[in-house]
């Protein structure tokens, strides 16, 4: 660390290029500047999306209608998930922090394909824009859910096929992402880091960016296909001229499975940094983290049909698909008996990054909990398309990824920006979010048993209290991420300045200046030891 | 230590090319989905699709698995022709290569030319009329067919960029990273016809 | 890294190869020809997997390369397979 602390190096931020002004930005192929400009993406998209919720929140603060009719209600909760989705959950965390941490993380100076990484930013705004655009354009805003199903997807007069290539557009981005990181991890890891050395992030990317690669280009076909049924009618889900609607569910949920898995082994890989760090101990049974990685990735490929259950599938399907849902469950358990296993003795310090972790560990398990009700045949049936699968959904990906993010955006703030944030302030929005989010979604569990249907506008009085807290909650929720972001914003701005290592991390990452170099390191480091290496005195894994 | 200086040293042949073939999973994948809807509605109507598989012509099919084949196996030669340091024989062969894609091509164009003709293409009216399972095997011809016709488009697009480097000296014995990227496209685009032609031609 | 040999195919190689599928083409073709039913359907598309095998093998030159890449295009193939198997769970047993 030559020139660090003097702040006699050039940063990323600051280093010129072939282009200067915003074409710096824009035309950047390094992998860091290109992790920001995903950043603020999401962001942006992130509260768009959360906006249009709120909206849906006032409309179910009572019955009846409140503040619009079925048809938009039906249009928002289309465009919320279709937003959430593709554009934020799946690409995210492997867009942001992937892209700007995996070379750092493996001693690289950058990704495999540079220049294909920047191409992948620009498919991802282009089928941003082009999934916004679906609001305004021609006959109004689709109002097929997000998943499209057939018949309704062939049929809406809506701009059903403006989301659709959308749709496309960012698998295709996410494809070249995944690809990219495959090979990085391949080809690119330091002299001496031998798979087994390498940290757990990049092997949680490693698992994500298979099923990216492998489960993207079905949902690819798929939606050409709906695309096809729609211009052309030719007729693989139509029951008239002999198709299959729950075909298209059976193609839709083979990738749309697996796109959980996406959003949350890059989650698990981020908390699983996090972890060693605040309890300054090496993660306790890294070997089986990376097992439960592959096994997720792999047995969460042959479970789609629980999603399927009251669709008409065969007995032997749904029994099959129930049981493979019960054995995925096991490695993500194993995952959080691992991360409490490394708590448990370790000397920690409860910053923000650590708060969100174990936040994300409960809300996590709630999600994961309720997977199970959803998972077993006969509890499917009751709570089926009810407000208990919002709830499980919402736990598992807000709670879950959306933590995991939080987490790792205040882990590795001071990193990527060489400003610390305000620590109260972060605590406080942590407080308004994690309270916030329970408030909300709780509820959601209980009145979906009780018969609340999901997707639906308007609802019978006796579900109203259940609604009213519920919508509180979002209030409180959304506060919280106002904080939040105003405190990181404000951080950036006018923070004081991080040093290079503010958490004592022992990865990579840490003993680079903050913010990094242009080329990450001055001379690639050769790697010794084990990638949790606290010190010779404290007990190896 | 490492006197690794940027990322170019270690941008190897070995990653381009594991890169392509990765890409080329997702390719088989993509084209997957068509052949699960096909499993699906040939196990439900069997006997219409064997009626329907009829009306294909059966030389066309065999011809065009000719050409493709022979087409990979000129595109492989290049390969070996350039890494021997035969430039010219390399360009000769991938000219080769891209013949044999423009009369797959043609094919193409006269068997759905003259499907249009008799009234068969989704949506059509004589469509409507036949069974329900032979709606279904026209509609994944076209769209088997079509993708795989876009596909072999892209293909013969990158052979005539490869024709130019090699031209200009920039596919070489000692950089011809894009000739074989290249020559694993057109592989693909060859595998996946040998699947098709049993699958929409053979089974009768 | 630099000096990974490269094994060349030979010309003659690539040849024999396209002899080899011309005939197995010809012989999905009769063998079709004749009503066997299912054996048909089976035949042709046991031909079409040693074709698609061999050029994958060969003119793709996975034969010569790593372990890793063998293994990346066995699993590829597996795995689709099982979600066509899995699929069929619900198919076949309705």
């Amino acid at each position: 660390m030559s020139d660090s602390e003097n702040g006699t190096y050039i940063n990323y931020l600051q280093h010129k290029g072939k282009y200067g002004g915003i074409l710096s930005w824009l035309l950047s192929t390094d992998h860091k500047k290109i992790g920001l400009m995903y950043l603020y993406a999401v962001i942006v998209f992130f509260f768009v999306a959360a906006i249009l919720g709120l909206l849906m929140r006032i409309e179910l603060i009572a019955p009846g209608q409140t503040i619009m009719g079925p048809q938009t209600y039906n249009g928002m909760f289309t465009i919320h998930g279709i937003i959430m989705i593709f554009i934020i959950v799946i690409p995210a965390l492997p867009a942001i922090f992937g892209n700007f941490f995996l070379p750092i993380l493996i001693g690289a100076r950058d990704v495999a394909f540079p220049r294909l990484n920047l191409f992948s930013f620009y498919l991802y705004i282009t089928g941003a824009v082009l999934g916004v655009l679906s609001q305004f354009a021609g006959n109004g805003p689709p109002d097929t859910g997000w998943t499209f199903y057939v018949p309704y997807s062939a049929q809406s007069s809506t701009n059903v096929i403006f989301a659709l290539t959308a749709a496309f557009i960012l698998g295709f981005s996410s494809i070249l992402t995944g690809l990219n990181f495959i090979v990085t991890i391949h080809r690119l890891r330091a002299p001496g880091m031998t798979w087994f050395k390498m940290p757990l992030f990049p092997w949680a990317l490693y698992a994500t960016a298979w099923i990216q690669v492998l489960a993207t280009p079905i949902i690819g076909i798929t939606l050409l296909m709906v695309i096809a049924e729609r211009v052309l009618n030719i007729g693989f889900f139509d029951p008239s001229l002999g198709g299959d609607p729950v075909l298209f569910q059976h193609l839709f949920w083979i990738y749309s499975h697996p796109a959980v898995y996406i959003m949350i082994l890059p989650a698990m890989g981020i908390v699983t940094e996090i972890f060693p760090t605040f309890s300054q101990k090496p993660v306790f049974g890294y070997g089986a983290i990376v097992f439960s990685s592959i096994a997720i990735a792999f047995i969460g490929s042959f479970v789609w049909g629980h999603h399927m259950f009251t669709s008409g599938m065969s007995y032997w399907a749904r029994w099959f698909f129930s049981f493979a849902t019960f054995v995925v469950a096991v490695p993500s358990a194993i995952k959080v008996f691992n991360w409490l296993s490394t708590m448990y003795g370790g000397s920690i310090d409860l910053k923000p990054p650590l708060l969100f972790a174990i936040s994300f560990i409960f809300l996590f398990m709630i999600g994961g909990f309720s997977g199970l009700t959803l998972g077993s045949l006969a509890t499917n049936i009751q709570v089926h398309a009810t407000s208990f699968v919002v709830a499980h959904f919402h736990y598992i990906i807000f709670g879950g990824m959306g933590f995991a993010f939080f987490a790792g955006i205040h882990y590795w703030f001071p990193k990527m920006f060489g400003k610390m944030y305000n620590i109260k302030v972060a605590n406080i929005a942590w407080g308004l979010i994690f309270g916030g989010f329970n408030v909300f979604y709780f509820p959601q569990f209980i009145i979906g048993i009780q018969g609340m249907p999901r997707r639906y506008f308007d609802y019978l009085p006796q579900f109203t209290t259940g609604e009213v807290i519920s919508s509180i909650g979002s209030f409180i929720l959304v506060a919280g991420l106002f904080l939040m972001l105003f405190n990181l914003i404000r951080a950036s701005r006018t923070g004081a300045v991080a040093p290079s290592n503010p958490w004592k991390g022992v990865t990579l990452e840490w003993q680079i200046p903050s913010p990094p170099p242009h080329e990450n390191f001055d001379t690639i480091p050769e790697i010794k030891t084990k990638p949790y290496f606290f010190g010779n005195n404290i007990k190896q894994e | 230590m490492s006197e690794i200086q940027s990322n170019k040293e270690l941008l190897d042949k070995e990653t381009g090319k594991m890169g392509m073939w990765i890409f080329l999973f997702t390719e088989m994948f993509l084209f997957g989905g068509l052949f699960l809807v096909y499993a699906v509605f040939r196990t439900k109507y069997s006997a219409d699709f064997h009626t329907a598989a009829s009306e294909l012509n059966t030389f066309i099919g065999t011809l065009n698995t000719v050409f493709l084949l022979t087409s990979s196996m000129t595109v492989a030669m290049s390969l070996t022709a350039i890494q021997k340091n035969s430039p010219k024989l390399a360009f000769f062969l991938v000219f080769a290569t891209l013949l044999l894609a423009a009369l797959f091509m043609v094919n193409k164009y006269i068997e759905w030319s003259h499907k249009f003709e008799f009234g068969i293409f989704p949506g059509s009216p004589v469509l409507k009329n036949m069974g329900r399972g032979e709606l279904l095997f026209f509609g994944l011809y076209y769209m088997m067919t079509g993708l795989h016709a876009l596909h072999v488009l892209v293909g013969m697009v990158l052979l005539s960029v490869n024709l130019v480097k090699i031209k200009l000296g920039r596919v070489n014995p000692r950089h011809y990273l894009l000739l074989e990227n290249s020559a694993l496209y057109w592989h693909l685009v060859d595998l996946i016809w040998i699947f098709l032609f049993p699958l929409l031609y053979l089974i009768t | 890294m630099k000096n990974e040999e490269t094994h060349i195919s030979s010309y003659s190689s690539h040849a024999i190869v396209l002899i080899i599928l011309l005939i197995l083409t010809t012989i999905s073709v009769f063998v079709t020809g004749y009503h066997l039913g299912a054996l048909s359907v089976a035949a042709a598309l046991i031909i079409a997997s040693i074709k698609v095998r061999t050029v994958i093998s060969y003119f793709m030159h996975i034969r010569f390369e790593s372990l890793f890449m063998k293994l990346m295009v066995t699993a590829v193939f597996v795995i689709f397979g099982l979600i066509i198997i899995i699929t069929f769970i619900d198919y076949l047993l309705r």
